[in-house]
């Protein structure tokens, strides 16, 4: 249906190239900033390219900081979460989707109203429960409370009530018992919905900034976020380096999102569909 | 039929209750643990005064009134509701860059891929990367005002525009982000034919938006404001954390920084708890204010 004039496609590539500089504009200060030598960042008006190409900036940071260890805790910590959640929301989800058992409306609702409840509500409790746990500083602290949501369970719930059931009715009159049907029948068609819950998760996990700085006070167990702001504090106006650090946060993100981009842009759509 | 007795049948309801109950029971002793006791815990903290070292005091509504009476308190909240302006900025800007990608041309997915990529990265690199932007004596947005002769404000250094600092900020990091996609796919759901049968009836392109686009895509506009609200108001903490640890003179600083200063820096328990059940509160009136005035509008 679009047919379009040649002018129109010259100013709609125009508008897009423009605001997509205005986009990617801002990485390529951080790259270039990151590879100039510290003293000539300091000069006004600032120059675009590097007088000389600094890339031991990024081998100064790797010395500063235990960069490596950040990405090895971001992974574990981020992989444990995922796993953690993704099962035992798809457990409780389909429970609360086809299983039925005396109070579980009672309880989904239960579920449901703690989702308006805001993360600062819950973060004092948790952090003195933990505390005197003596599990502050751990990864325990890290990970065990990120992995239970209300949010997990209710979107893969709404997901599997939308499965027909003749799929289910069928393996039930061969004789699979609610394990069995669960793991053969409605796992293997909701892949779409349980790799989206992973994405999220993950993603939310590798972010999350608030929470890890809250319990996590040595630099060996800091993930990147806390771990990155650790070397801001080491280096508070040294730019250069602040950059390199910054550019190597970045990167995995951008190769992971752009090599993954479809099931990302599927996730949003998915998670977006509430109620 | 047989399937019907079979699910009916006492061996399978036995199994399925005892399987209902089982699936249930993880998710439900964790989210007991780190979701439920806690509310109920937090609830109790905030009627008390308590540093953690020493024993606790019952103080009553002490908290609560302590909290009305606190002038910082009202500040921070102004603080978080100015910075929350970023969020009709960014849905309309968000509509615009999804209304822009909404055609058929080569490229769609490449510059799809670009608007998206701040809102992926965001967090401390992208804090990191933008007080180095906005650096008043040697950032790109300065040196790029004084190509205009204008002499750019110290930004994050000034009260005065710290607050518009992280506002565009925002809307850089999140005018591609999520609230585009979910346009983008609102806009493509939108059935063609309305868009012909309008032009048959020779209506000008303001009008189309205006009265087909715009109403048709009242539930994604709902949705992403009710959303964007819930985290604006507990929002903030992050990037004045990094960027300018709340100040200047507390200008940046937000309810959600101001809780975590109370908790984690200075001990204060009870009150971060009194604190951070107003926020609730604050959350939970809006959504309530929002799905009923959204719930009526959306019925057209």
């Amino acid at each position: 249906m679009d047919r379009h004039t040649t002018g129109f496609r010259i100013g709609w590539y125009t508008v897009n190239v423009l605001i997509g500089a205005t986009m990617i504009g801002p990485f390529l200060w951080m790259l270039l900033t990151a590879v100039k030598d510290a003293g000539s960042v300091f000069v006004f008006p600032p120059e675009l390219l590097p007088r000389r190409w600094e890339w031991s900036n990024f081998a100064s940071v790797w010395e500063a900081v235990p960069f490596g260890l950040f990405y090895l805790n971001s992974l574990f910590v981020g992989i444990a979460v995922t796993c953690g959640q993704v099962t035992t929301s798809a457990l409780a989800a389909y429970a609360f989707a086809r299983l039925e058992f005396p109070g579980r409306d009672k309880l989904f609702f239960g579920y449901l109203a703690t989702m308006m409840i805001p993360q600062a509500v819950i973060m004092i409790p948790v952090f003195i429960v933990l505390r005197s746990l003596g599990w502050i500083d751990t990864y325990k602290a890290l990970i065990l409370p990120s992995i239970f949501t209300a949010y997990g369970t209710f979107m893969l719930r709404q997901f599997f009530m939308s499965i027909p059931r003749d799929l289910e009715d069928a393996a039930r009159v061969d004789g699979c018992g609610p394990v069995r049907i669960l793991r053969n029948v409605v796992l293997p068609v909701s892949k779409p919905a349980i790799v989206t819950l992973a994405i999220l998760t993950f993603m939310a996990t590798w972010r999350s900034f608030m929470w890890p700085r809250i319990v996590i006070h040595t630099i060996e167990k800091s993930t990147l976020p806390i771990g990155l702001q650790a070397f801001q504090t080491l280096h508070e106006t040294e730019y250069t380096l602040l950059m390199a650090g910054s550019v190597m946060a970045v990167i995995p993100v951008i190769v992971v999102f752009v090599l993954g981009q479809r099931a990302f842009v599927k996730g949003i759509l998915l998670g977006a569909v509430k109620g | 039929m047989i399937s019907r007795g079979k699910r009916t049948g006492p061996s399978w309801r036995r199994r399925e209750v005892v399987a209902g109950y089982a699936f249930l029971l993880p998710n439900f002793l964790g989210f007991l643990a780190f979701v439920s006791l806690p509310v109920l815990f937090s609830l109790t903290l905030s009627f008390f005064e308590w540093d953690i070292l020493t024993a606790p005091h019952f103080a009553g509504l002490r908290n609560y009134g302590k909290l009305l009476a606190d002038a910082k308190f009202w500040y921070y909240l102004y603080n978080t509701v100015v910075l929350m302006l970023a969020i009709p900025l960014q849905m309309a800007a968000s509509l615009g860059l999804a209304i822009l990608l909404d055609k058929k041309l080569r490229g769609v997915v490449f510059f799809r891929t670009i608007y998206f990529l701040p809102s992926i990265t965001a967090g401390v690199a992208i804090y990191l990367l933008w007080m180095w932007i906005y650096n008043p004596s040697f950032g790109l947005v300065n040196y790029a005002l004084s190509w205009f002769r204008i002499v750019g404000p110290r930004w994050l250094e000034d009260p005065a525009w710290s607050k518009p600092a992280l506002i565009i900020m925002s809307l850089w990091a999140q005018m591609g982000g999520v609230n585009m996609i979910l346009y983008l796919a609102a806009l493509q759901n939108i059935p063609p034919g309305l868009y012909e049968a309008a032009a048959v009836d020779g209506v000008n392109a303001w009008q189309r938006f205006r009265h087909i686009t715009l109403p048709l895509l009242g539930p994604t506009t709902f949705f992403i404001l009710t959303t964007n609200l819930i985290r604006g108001f507990q929002g903030g903490f992050e990037m004045a954390y990094i960027m300018t640890q709340g100040g200047p003179a507390g200008s940046t600083t937000t309810v959600s920084y101001y809780l975590f200063q109370n908790a984690f820096e200075w001990g204060y328990m009870g009150y971060a708890s009194a604190i951070a059940w107003v926020l609730f509160a604050l959350v939970f009136g809006v959504t309530m204010i929002n799905w009923k005035w959204g719930g009526r509008k959306i019925a057209y």
